[in-house]
């Protein structure tokens, strides 16, 4: 990244954040809706970006656990009442302890194995939704009359009042921003992004790959069962549909054009993945067929996606830019081995 | 005494015996190296040690403890840190941050601690990031911190494998092959920055092709044929045992 | 008694299919390491092809039943198998030295292109084959009842195999084949045009593929733009039961799949019946990851 766009990075993240905060005075409720979904597909796309960005592991059944912590909020809701809010952490919880037990056995599978595995997994999930197990999901006609969220006394109606949930889900992914961004740049976050170098030079730095891969999974479904529980509520019903294997493509999509391993990239994929077929509407039904082709292209000319992550400065060196460079072209020169 | 002890280490791959009934000590504070032609099982003892490989027998033992079915990364914590053959670091990382990789199982903090920005975490972060700058210095990379992984040369991506291995505080440190494609110059630094390392206390076991190097830097040898120990001692008994002369002028005679 | 082997005739016919899609991820990977994820939609490609040949040229009419099918799964495995080559240019070719998972990613969108390709040509609705060009009648066989069509798919499926595995086995380029996929850099140094072989493998497999779409849409009556998705995993299960890469593997764990999923859904339970391939799946993978026919090979450090 040159010195010139890092300079600028700063303000332009302020503007667009200033924009997102002013939107409600600007924007229709349709709009807002869109935002809203812009803003709960950029959660699932953070929460999936622990497990696929930084870890590198490649999941494709993230909408498993947005379906666990769905359907914990509206089964609990709908059964006893208990206020959605309240129950924001125990479907985040619901949605890490079913990952943890699914994932166990599957972390150490390569890389289009686990792929492979994880789509299965959430297509069992979803037969088992239809199925209507432990007969309290509904089947396939889902969970109706779920709760609107309420706060301060005040009922934050997503379907009638979709600026007032803007604010609600806005709080939760700045807040989801900062802790994540915080996880990036410690001991935690660098591990997943070792293990996803190399696995055996990090094995062989000390650390335990198998237990960060099952934590980043943890990490990933807990945040992806609180999505569920925000999304359940906001639109007060939910059914199996709503967690086809598409939606968990859609996740990935985000992810990977964005930027695997970059906030920034995943916020962006999101926006463009969700909100950008909004503004072309006549366009909808080619909606996937252009993912498609942009998914290829992109594999083929920016296999790192459209914002990649920024290397981190510990701030003990600032002048990685052209320094980099220069080393490079002297490995050219003398001709160093290249490794195999 | 002794700080490793390896007791009739066996291991096949498919039919083929890698290492075949192998036996010695690496005495503490030494610098001490495994040598012997290619395909001749070093590489295969190293990964034993570590844990990358799994013994068919035997036993390894390590300041008296038994660590013959440890995880790699346990085996680190234990104080046996190492570089690799080929080497494998985290290209696509800062080199600090590839320090910091080795320092992971000296600190603590977990993902909650991380999230919620605990005093205690920071502290630890800004001690880590210290010594991981100080392991620089020491190799002689500090200048290079902010720099990616992959941009670094040869020789230098040879000496931050050295650096993070040493972030671990081990008491053993394996290097597999570490003037695999230096010159001649970096060479000669590299068994200087050998003894200062074995200075800190640190024994030091080694691979290594360039004889020169093997006889200038270490105080004890075992060489390996065919993944059977053919000799063992100082550099002027290998240089004259009559077997290692053999193994080495049916092989590659202009090594030695 | 009965039911068990109106079950197995079934659970064959459905597992030759699986096996002639399997056949194609099998190949592909044991060549390239890759899943490719668009073969499934290839084989919905061959479905609707063969329906639109159907409709326009009327084969069947002009020179019998029997020929015109033969004909027309020709013009089908031929079309579909360019398409491959097409898909392999556009999607793979460009990605040989990328890390393999940008291939996955690149083989996911190709798949999603197909497939929304199919939905804006045919429209979004399933699509229905014409009736009464196949023999209905059922035959009996020591008490039970086998309808003829079972027996004409799974025995077609059986000569395409044979007849694969007598090319891949027998013939000089069967024999480079299976050669660039042991070592892809020695194949090329013993004189062997590896690009050409991965080619001619971007044909047979989606060929095969192709075939079974035809025969999906001739016995089941009716397709849809996203029926792929669900029978390419199943047959790429079918592959890695067999153990991916192998030839003969994909064979038995598609026929063994078939049997499997059919029992399932008769003696356990038919609402989830889907599911069954998905647990075979995950089971394999965690427990013996290299099939039932497929070698451990050490991974070096």
């Amino acid at each position: 990244m040159t010195v010139a766009a890092r300079k600028i990075k700063k303000p332009l993240y302020a503007v667009i954040a200033a924009c997102w905060l002013a939107a409600p005075f600007f924007l229709g409720n349709y709009q807002l809706d869109v935002l809203n979904n812009i803003a709960i597909y950029a959660l699932l796309g953070l929460s999936l970006n622990i497990i696929l960005g930084y870890a590198g592991m490649f999941h494709m059944g993230h909408g498993a656990f947005f379906a666990v912590g769905a359907y914990t909020t509206a089964v609990i809701n709908t059964t006893w009442g208990v206020p959605v809010l309240w129950l924001l952490p125990l479907s985040g919880v619901a949605a890490g302890l079913f990952a943890l037990v699914v994932a166990k056995p599957i972390i150490h599978l390569r890389g289009d194995y686990l792929l492979i595995v994880t789509i299965g997994m959430v297509e069992i999930v979803r037969i088992a939704l239809v199925n209507n197990v432990f007969g309290i999901t509904g089947g396939s006609n889902g969970i109706f009359g779920i709760d609107a969220p309420s706060l301060f006394g005040r009922t934050i109606s997503g379907i009638v009042a979709p600026g007032d949930y803007f604010y609600l889900v806005t709080a939760f992914l700045a807040f989801t921003i900062t802790v994540f961004y915080l996880l990036e740049h410690s001991r935690f976050g660098r591990a997943l992004q070792f293990l996803n170098q190399d696995p055996v030079a990090a094995e062989g730095s000390g650390i335990d790959t198998a237990r960060y891969r099952l934590a980043a999974f943890g990490i990933g479904a807990f945040w992806a069962g609180m999505v569920g529980n925000l999304y359940a509520s906001k639109i007060t019903f939910i059914s199996p549909e709503s967690f086809s294997f598409w939606e968990s493509v859609v996740m990935f999509m985000i992810v990977i054009l964005g930027g695997a391993g970059s906030i920034p990239g995943v916020l962006l994929g999101a926006f463009l993945i969700i909100g950008l077929p909004e503004l072309f509407q006549g366009l909808q039904q080619y909606r996937l067929l252009l993912f498609g082709i942009v998914l290829v292209a992109m594999m083929i000319f920016r296999p790192q996606g459209i914002l990649p992550p920024a290397p981190r400065s510990y701030g003990v060196a600032e002048d990685d830019g052209e320094n980099g460079g220069q080393n490079s072209a002297q490995d050219g020169a003398s001709g160093g081995e290249v490794r195999p | 005494m002794s700080l490793l002890r390896i007791e009739n280490a066996i291991r096949y791959f498919g039919g083929l015996m890698a290492v075949g009934d192998v036996s010695f000590t690496v005495p503490e504070g030494s610098v001490f190296g495994l040598i012997g032609p290619n395909g001749a099982g070093k590489t295969t003892v190293f990964n034993l040690i570590t844990g990358n490989y799994r013994l068919d027998s035997g036993k390894i033992f390590f300041r008296n403890e038994d660590i013959s079915r440890m995880a790699t990364h346990r085996v680190v914590e234990r104080g046996i840190a190492r570089t690799f053959q080929n080497i494998r670091l985290f290209s696509g990382m800062t080199v600090l941050e590839n320090v910091l990789a080795g320092r992971h199982c000296r600190m603590k903090a977990g993902p909650v601690a991380a999230m919620l920005r605990l005093p205690s975490q920071r502290i630890e972060e800004r001690r880590a990031v210290a010594r991981a700058m100080a392991e620089l210095l020491f190799v002689g990379l500090a200048g290079h911190a902010g720099n990616l992984a992959k941009n670094l040369s040869y020789g230098n991506q040879r000496l931050l494998e050295i650096a993070r291995a040493l972030a671990a505080d081990p008491r053993l440190i394996i290097l597999d092959e570490p003037a695999g494609g230096m010159n001649d110059y970096e060479t000669t630094a590299l068994v200087e920055l050998i003894s200062k390392i074995r200075d800190r206390g640190i024994t030091v076991m080694l691979i290594e092709h360039d004889m020169s190097l093997v006889m200038r830097a270490c105080e004890r040898i075992v060489v390996l044929e065919h993944g059977k120990k053919i000799a063992a001692g100082n550099p002027g008994e290998i240089q004259s045992d009559p077997a290692v002369i053999e193994a080495y002028l049916g092989g590659d005679d202009d090594e030695f | 008694m009965e039911q068990f082997f109106t079950q197995l005739t079934n659970g064959l016919a459905v597992g030759g299919i699986y096996a002639l899609i399997a056949l194609g991820y099998t190949m592909v990977y044991g060549i390239l390491k890759l899943i490719n994820f668009a073969h499934g939609d290839l084989f919905t490609i061959g479905a609707y092809l063969g329906l639109t040949l159907l409709a326009s040229l009327a084969l069947t009419d002009t020179v019998g039943a029997v020929a015109g099918l033969l004909v027309l799964a020709v013009m089908v495995m031929g079309l579909v198998g360019v398409i491959g080559i097409l898909l392999d240019r556009a999607a793979y070719k460009p990605l040989r030295t990328s890390p393999r998972l940008s291939a996955v990613v690149s083989a996911l969108g190709a798949s999603i292109v197909f497939s929304n390709t199919i939905m804006l040509v045919y429209g979004p609705s399933p699509r229905v084959y014409p009736q009464g060009l196949l023999p209905t009648h059922v035959l009996d066989v020591f008490g039970l009842s086998i309808p003829v069509m079972r027996l004409v798919i799974l025995t077609t499926s059986l000569v395409l195999m044979v007849g694969l595995y007598i090319f891949i086995q027998k013939t000089r380029t069967g024999t480079a084949i299976r050669a660039a996929a042991i070592d892809q850099d020695a194949a090329r140094l013993m004189g062997i045009n590896v690009d050409r072989v991965i080619m001619l493998v971007f044909f047979i497999g989606p060929a095969l593929g192709g075939a079974a779409g035809l025969m999906v849409g001739l016995h089941y009556g009716q397709i849809n733009f996203t029926m792929g998705w669900l029978y390419g995993l199943k047959a790429f299960t079918a592959a890695i039961l067999g153990g991916i890469g192998n030839i003969p593997g994909a064979m038995v764990g598609g026929l063994l799949l078939g049997v499997i999923e059919s029992m399932g859904a008769a003696y356990i339970s038919n609402a989830w019946k889907d599911a069954i391939a998905f647990f075979v799946l995950i089971l394999i993978l965690i427990v013996r990851p290299t099939g039932l026919l497929g070698e451990r090979v050490a991974e070096k450090i």
